[in-house]
């Protein structure tokens, strides 16, 4: 476990020389490898094409439209758009009375936001009721460098244990968009977990792949370690599994955007395959996401592979470069692969 | 959009409708009984659950009576067979421990069967302690978080403002509910959007769970504070039915682009004298054989 900056805020430190200095990423994450292809605001395109057919849809944003793409559906349809303010307990509120009228708002803000600030409107107004109010958010995990005041490490746990509560955890661009589209369809409440800005794009390389709401994926198979991931976890898993690859180690991975209700017949269904080491990988806290969902689902299920978990610690972050936090807190491609190993053995 | 509505509205509609702002009754044969007698018929009914389970909001319900009475038979358009009717005004209890006051008059419009309200609080009654909107007809929102009915409220109003929908949404709270941060994000909300078709009505009993409101985190003055916060504001005696009536008629008739706040002062436990005159909490004490004499006591001031 690493040591947070803050617990030794008494040592000073020195400058570092201006070439290796890297640049804190505050808002603006990116999370593309080198060379990837990106695609620009893929949910607020997505969500403007659906609104051409559905009357429905209505946009909220609590005063982050235009860090959540949501100023491109604004622009494009700007009485349809409500400008809540920075007003988290109303803005979700709003969005709950707007699905009692019959539309189907998609509401955006910050996952930190979301989840600690407007928790007891989201259980009450929307989730007890079963509204169809898409929640979603930018900034989700560790996305940005700003220190735990945005980071929203513990979104999928305080998410998970809310009943009716459909969970997404979109990987990339193309995920996002069809993402958009199937919670659109969904009748009921979504908390998804927002990418936005230059959002890359790696699925379209993977045959025949389609995001389906409540449906893991296999994306390739492999007989050493099966991953289970994630949000742009699988990115970097897909990365780590071609460079294990070339060090002999064959790694599947079972990409499973939708954390609630989670696919379990799939999982179970791949982690029964005997000699594997499954690992979970999230960005997320080591508690109540992602790897603990798998985790209690293959022991209620007597299925128990050798299990480790990828996870972020459960800790207040540090702030710094996103690339520097990655890999010091386990969840870089580099960080997976080195952990990976030293598991194997 | 739900199409089981009799009335579906166009979203590519932008012709404005008028609002309709005559005075609806919602029953038809035999002669009406007056607000005065509806409060009464509210009060009769909030006790009678309040004996079949021995406790209940019983103080709360019996100050509220009479803005009930006015809400649902001088102002309100519904039709009690179809309590989901696209045109009706819909009334948000954000306070949902007064769950028994408006089933009281949800009883009372016809829109709960008579013979329901002996399943008050029982096992699987329509009709639980506190408020839910998948439990009962009428019942538009889950109340009970208090300070979450009035942002409801204003999605509500900006929803039916884009159906091109004359109906009002009002939103009943409690002086407690001031304390919630939620209620000024909503009431900022509701200003800067317009929402005139929105209308905040508060009880003003000053009680709330550990003591007077204006002790425990007072949020005088409430009038000004509404007012300021760029509502059309009224105060008024919440146990007197004609300033009631008057109050909801500005409120619902007034010209400007505001939302409409009616701060309604009422007393805890009215019509039952003995219990007025009780030392009063948030949850009144009666006692097992008071039920009774609580029911005579209000038989002997029955309007006539």
């Amino acid at each position: 476990m690493s040591m947070s900056r803050r617990q030794s805020k008494w040592i000073p430190r020195k400058p570092v020389d201006a070439s290796e200095r890297q640049l804190t990423s505050a808002m603006i994450a990116s999370l593309s490898a080198e060379g990837m292809p990106t695609v620009s605001a893929p949910f607020g395109h997505k969500l403007v094409e659906l609104a051409k057919e559905r009357e429905d849809i209505v946009g909220l944003s609590a005063d982050l439209a235009k860090y959540t793409d949501l100023h491109v559906f604004a622009e494009a349809y700007p009485d349809r758009f409500y400008q809540m303010g920075m007003a988290e307990q109303v803005f979700v509120s709003a969005a709950a009375g707007l699905a009692k009228e019959g539309f189907t708002p998609f509401a955006t803000t910050y996952a930190v936001f979301a989840s600690r600030r407007a928790y007891d409107f989201i259980a009450m107004a929307i989730a007890e009721d079963n509204l169809n109010v898409k929640i979603c958010c930018a900034l989700p995990g560790l996305t940005t460098g700003y220190g735990p005041s945005h980071q929203a490490t513990e979104d999928l746990a305080i998410f998970r244990g809310l009943p009716n509560m459909t969970i997404v955890d979109p990987c990339d661009a193309l995920d996002t968009e069809q993402a958009v589209e199937a919670i659109a369809d969904h009748r009921g409440p979504v908390y998804m977990r927002l990418l936005r800005g230059k959002v890359p794009s790696v699925l379209q390389e993977i045959e025949n792949y389609t995001f389906e709401l409540g449906k893991a994926k296999l994306l390739r198979d492999g007989a050493d370690v099966l991953f289970i991931s994630s949000g742009f976890m699988t990115m970097r898993t897909l990365e780590a599994a071609d460079k294990l690859a070339k060090d002999g180690i064959q790694a599947g991975i079972l990409h499973t955007p939708t954390i609630k209700p989670l696919d379990v017949d799939t999982i179970l269904e791949h982690c029964r395959k005997p000699g594997r080491l499954v690992i979970t990988a999230e960005n997320h806290t080591v508690i109540g996401g992602l790897g603990e969902a798998v985790a209690s689902t293959l022991l209620r299920n007597s299925v128990t592979p050798a299990f480790r978990q990828i996870a972020l610690p459960d800790e207040f972050l540090d702030a710094g470069a996103l690339p520097v936090l990655h890999d010091q807190y386990g969840i870089s491609t580099d960080a997976i692969i080195r952990q990976t190993k030293a598991w194997l053995g | 959009m739900d199409n089981d509505n009799d009335q579906e509205y166009d979203l590519k509609n932008t012709s404005s409708k008028t609002r309709d702002i005559t005075m609806t009754t919602n029953l038809t044969h035999g002669a009406q009984p007056s607000l005065a007698q509806r409060a009464w018929n509210i009060r009769h009914k909030s006790l009678l659950m309040g004996a079949v389970q021995k406790q209940g909001y019983v103080g709360q319900a019996l100050g509220v009576s009479d803005v009930l009475a006015v809400s649902y038979f001088h102002a309100m358009t519904f039709h009690p067979e179809d309590p989901e009717w696209e045109g009706r005004d819909r009334f948000l209890l954000s306070i949902g421990h007064y769950a028994i006051a408006l089933y009281a008059a949800l009883l009372e419009a016809g829109i709960l069967p008579e013979y329901e309200l002996e399943t008050y609080g029982t096992d699987d009654s329509r009709l639980p302690m506190s408020g839910m909107a998948s439990y009962t007809p009428g019942m538009e929102i889950t109340g009970g978080s208090l300070g979450h009915g009035l942002g409801i409220g204003v999605g509500m109003a900006l929803g039916l403002k884009r159906k091109r929908s004359a109906s009002f949404v009002y939103n009943l709270m409690s002086d407690g509910e001031l304390n919630e941060g939620s209620t000024w994000e909503a009431a900022m909300s509701a200003a800067h959007h317009k929402l005139d078709n929105l209308i905040c009505l508060v009880d003003f009993n000053n009680q709330q769970a550990d003591g007077k409101s204006t002790e425990t985190l007072s949020s005088e003055p409430i009038d000004g504070k509404f007012e300021a916060f760029g509502w059309y504001t009224q105060r008024v005696d919440g146990n007197d039915i004609e300033a009631l009536v008057k109050a909801f008629d500005k409120a619902r008739h007034y010209d400007g682009a505001k939302p409409r706040a009616i701060i309604c002062d009422t007393k805890m436990c009215k019509g039952v004298p003995f219990l007025e005159a009780r030392e009063i909490t948030h949850f009144v004490r009666v006692d097992e054989e008071e039920w009774d004499l609580a029911l005579s006591v209000l038989e002997e001031g029955k309007p006539s």
